[in-house]
């Protein structure tokens, strides 16, 4: 990329951000003397020190939680860095950054969970927190400390240069020259907004069964909207590329993809007709369209809601559920994608979970209390949003394996249905089993071909009767590449989905009557 | 940290930044608390206790721009912060438009008491507030013998901010809140439909009962019993009151002065026209005592006032904040909503459904969205069908879709119950000829 400006030139002209972000890199300068350490090269060492605190204040802290009699104890510090930089009206004229430090303590009584945690991180106000989460238990036990041990963990997101290190001017170079493509790309452009964003996470976790993890989370993101306008209509679209990725995934062609999709997507929508209203079938492109199985299955397979009898796949493990060709998946493993996770946020190791085999309901994605509620192995699924949320099981990046069909003959056999490209939002009842998820765009399908463009419709299902009703299943799996959060119980945690071309014999399309 | 020390902080942080090089800084440093328990078979399932602090920082460095927010608190950590900060936005670039609101839009009086403070807030025993749980969870298990499981909560929470700009303005504000509802699965054929109903209040002492939040979440999830979805068409529709806050919010964004300035609002060319049917007038009163959005001034500081948004349908103004403001020429009015009421109509739901022939009385939105700039939308729906005042079963896995230019026009009636329990204070609401989609 022609306007980059070279690292090593930057560090060496720019004096206060030399060490760090945008806007900053916060490391507590109490722990550190001399330029501290950052990125996946760190060691446990580094982070006992990152946080200012040793194996013994967290025995201490442990103990603590555990003195009113819990079964089971866990600390978790976290340090969260963003920055975000933003460009409208064709300058880069916006910066923000976002510091957030601190300790989560839980304490577990069988299947009850206490919880708090404390922004400082000296001995006094740790244990503090700790006497907090302990109060969900209420008798009176001495505890005998235990050695720590700490795994090795295998790597899914190495990146080139930690984001700390990039500073805000090699950034805005991006903005500008993806600014400048959207607005050469098409005269019908009138507003563009670009935003570059990269947040890092550094957590470091211990129990009191003596397992001790740590984990260099970074995640980059750069996003497009664009507007258009055509004899007086005015059209407006979105399009992103995120993952736990560091700066060099931004490369020319990357760039490019960025601009001319966010484009293509706007001014298509001056075409765009609604479908009927009704039952229709409906093909979902390879890649976003996976919502449907964040929501369809996704949700209702999260073990919390089993455990509690309200999910619509409470009774269904071991059910044959969908054709033999339909496998889905949940991984935590799949390199650079924006759901994965070295380790979870409870310390477990992450893997690759299947929820469908087959077409049989395989398996529930656990934490700890779910996992421990139905004597199986955690599945690596316990995640929190920060160090100040209880974890809970979450997906991470769920998707469906290659089928025998091919994507032309699975367009071809529709007569009049809607193909569904890319997304917004989507939401699902865990107990009904309704879901519903936003079609940004698409195209309608009428004789076996794909014609007008389409736009703003819900599209809304019941998960059991859709797996079912999965007719046919590509071979073209493609991952999501945008910018996925899950909300959850108020917390929000990085997801992807992926999906190969899929044919739905019918859902309930929003649209209009005749 | 007292609130003496939290508001020489914030002194601090303005005067430091300047002194890096900042030309106009807006500083606040706040204070949150509040405590969640959540109560399943009588036994506490979680119970968590938070504490937070930070510091958030607006710099204006020569027209130039950039906001940073940090919760260590330490004071040399703070030092290189502030500092790193006003360096940074050395690189963006300048833009005219970008400084603090004019100081003739800072309140002048901040004396009104707007009721949203519980003084008692840290004296209310934490066993009482895991009875409430317990209640609840009694009373909406007595409700069926089909619940399946049932679970109660509550939750409350204190906050206080001080905040203070450059160029004059210094503002205080403390609030509190007191939540507590159930959350309630039955046992259908196949599925199991959940319902909830929370409940809140600014005051410990004036919570909505235990009784009302129990019964009502089951009464929310017993009524989906036997829910399917009915054939497409053209429906009245009739939107119970705690919902309707969905498809008013397609209002907000359009009407926002970033929105126009961006060429991305419906709303543009619209203000004196009418933008919805006579029936709907609509108010942001920032003063309601004990409102959800009440306050004196908005988080750029500019003075709250009352705001007629929509009269008899017609678009009176638009949400003007301080810079998009500033880039259109308008007068900054304050960039977010606050409470929103509305002119009420005559009668309650009981009396409007009765007139129904056919319909849908839609109870709660499932997914969907709207585009700002088109004004095309559709939202999931569930409720039940209404015939010659009846409701006469329950559907769901519905869609409700059209643009929001017509689909306002169609609002025949407002009742005159209004919401308690949002900062939305809408009343039940009928719309004609509305597109369903189902079979």
């Amino acid at each position: 990329m022609k306007a980059t400006i070279n690292r090593r030139d930057f560090l060496k002209a720019g004096a206060v951000t030399a060490v760090g972000t945008a806007i900053l890199p916060h490391f507590l300068s109490s722990c550190t003397s001399g330029p501290a350490a950052t990125g996946s090269n760190m060691t446990l060492h580094d982070y006992l020190e990152h946080f200012g605190v040793n194996k013994q204040m967290i025995t201490q802290i442990i103990s603590e939680g555990l003195s009113k009699g819990g079964d089971y104890c866990d600390v978790f510090f976290q340090h969260m860095i963003g920055n975000y930089i933003g460009l409208e009206d064709k300058a880069v004229n916006r910066a923000y950054s976002d510091v957030s430090f601190g300790v989560g303590i839980r304490v577990l009584k069988g299947d009850q969970t206490g919880y708090s945690f404390s922004e400082e991180v000296s001995l006094d106000a740790m244990k503090s927190a700790a006497r907090t989460a302990a109060n969900i238990a209420n008798s009176t036990t001495k505890v005998e400390p235990v050695a720590f041990e700490t795994p090795k963990l295998p790597n899914y997101y190495l990146i080139k240069t930690p984001w700390e290190e990039i500073s805000i001017n090699e950034k805005i170079p991006y903005l500008q020259q993806i600014n400048e493509k959207v607005f050469a790309l098409d005269n019908r452009i009138i507003k563009s907004n670009v935003w570059f964003t990269d947040e890092t996470s550094y957590v470091l976790f211990a129990n009191s069964e003596g397992r001790m993890t740590f984990d260099y989370q970074p995640m980059g993101q750069i996003s497009v909207s664009c507007t258009a306008e055509q004899n007086g209509k005015k059209e407006q679209n979105y399009f992103d590329f995120s993952g736990r990725r560091g700066i060099e995934f931004f490369t020319p062609e990357t760039i490019n993809t960025l601009a001319s999709e966010a484009v293509k997507r706007t001014v298509s929508l001056f075409d765009a007709v609604k479908p009927k209203a009704g039952e229709l079938p409906v093909v979902l492109a390879a890649g976003s369209s996976g919502i449907l199985l964040h929501e369809a299955i996704g949700h209702g397979m999260e073990a919390d809601f089993n455990r509690k009898d309200v999910s619509i796949f409470s009774d269904k493990i071991g059910k044959k559920v969908a054709k033999d060709f339909v496998t889905i998946v949940d991984d935590g493993t799949n390199p650079n994608i924006r759901g994965s996770i070295n380790v979870d946020d409870e310390g477990n190791e992450t893997e690759k979970t299947y929820l469908v085999t087959d077409g049989t309901m395989n398996s529930y994605l656990h934490d700890r209390i779910s996992a421990k509620h139905y004597g199986v192995k955690p599945t690596g699924s316990g995640r929190r949003e920060s160090f100040r949320h209880m974890p809970m099981p979450r997906m991470r990046n769920t998707y469906m394996e290659n089928g025998p069909h091919k994507k032309d003959e699975i367009i071809e056999s529709v007569k009049y249905g809607v193909y569904a490209e890319s997304f917004s939002n989507g939401q699902v009842m865990i107990g009904a089993g309704d879901f519903t998820f936003y079609v940004k765009s698409g195209y309608l399908i009428e004789n076996g071909k794909l014609t007008q463009p389409i736009k703003d419709i819900n599209i809304i299902g019941n998960g059991p009767k859709v797996l079912a009703d999965i007719e046919m299943v590509a071979d073209d799996l493609k991952m999501a590449e945008g910018g996925w959060t899950c909300g959850k119980n108020g917390q929000g945690v990085p997801v992807s989905q992926g999906l190969p071309t899929v044919k739905v014999s019918k859902i309930t399309v929003g649209g209009v009557n005749a | 940290m007292n609130t003496k020390e939290r508001k020489d902080m914030a002194i601090w942080a303005v005067e430091y930044a300047k002194k890096q090089g900042a030309s106009e800084v807006a500083a606040s440093v706040y204070n949150s608390r509040s405590v969640e328990i959540e109560v399943r078979e009588q036994k506490i399932e979680k119970i968590k206790e938070s504490t937070t602090n930070g510091l958030s920082l607006n710099i204006y460095r020569d027209h130039k721009y950039s906001g940073h927010s940090t919760n260590n608190l330490n004071k040399k950590d703070l030092q290189k912060f502030v500092k790193e900060a006003v360096e940074a936005t050395k690189y963006l670039t300048a833009d005219e438009y970008r400084e603090l609101p004019d100081p003739s839009l800072y309140p002048e009086n901040l004396e009104k008491d707007l009721k949203i403070e519980d003084r008692g807030y840290i004296s209310v025993n934490p066993e009482e507030k895991v009875k409430i749980a317990k209640d609840i969870e009694n009373v909406a298990r007595a409700q069926s013998d089909k619940i399946i499981s049932a679970t109660g909560g509550y939750s409350d929470d204190y906050s206080e901010s001080v905040k203070v700009h450059s160029n004059g303005f210094v503002g205080e504000r403390v609030s509190t809140s007191f939540w507590a509802g159930g959350e309630v699965t039955v046992k259908d054929a196949d599925a199991r439909p959940e319902g909830y109903h929370w409940g809140g209040s600014r005051f410990y002492k004036t919570m909505p009962t235990t009784d009302e939040l129990g019964k009502q979440a089951a009464q929310n999830a017993i009524r989906k019993l036997g829910q399917t979805k009915i054939k497409s068409g053209k429906y009245d529709m009739l939107i119970e009151n705690r919902s309707v806050g969905r498809l008013l919010y397609m209002f907000v964004g359009p009407m926002s002065a970033r929105a126009l300035q961006q060429k991305s609002s419906y709303l543009e060319g619209m203000l004196g026209k009418q933008i919805a049917s006579p029936a709907l007038t609509v108010i942001d009163d920032p003063f309601i005592e004990g409102g959800f959005g009440s306050r004196l001034y908005d988080g750029e500081g500019i003075a709250s006032k009352e705001r007629v948004m929509i009269e008899k349908g017609v678009l009176k103004q638009y949400y003007i904040d301080n810079y998009y403001g500033k880039k259109l020429g308008m007068q900054p009015n304050g960039g977010r909503t606050s409470n929103i009421r509305f002119d009420l109509g005559k009668r309650n739901y009981d009396a409007i459904v009765k007139d129904i022939k056919k319909g849908i009385f839609v109870t709660s939105f499932n997914g969907g969205n709207s585009n700002s700039t088109t004004g095309d939308f559709s939202f999931g729906v569930s409720g039940f069908l209404v015939e010659n005042g009846q409701l006469v079963k329950p559907v769901n896995e519905m869609n409700i879709s059209g643009n929001a230019n017509l689909f306002w026009q169609k609002l025949a009636e407002l009742g005159n119950d209004p919401y308690k329990y949002s900062s939305m204070l809408s009343p039940t609401m009928l719309f004609n000829d509305i597109d369903f989609s189902g079979l």
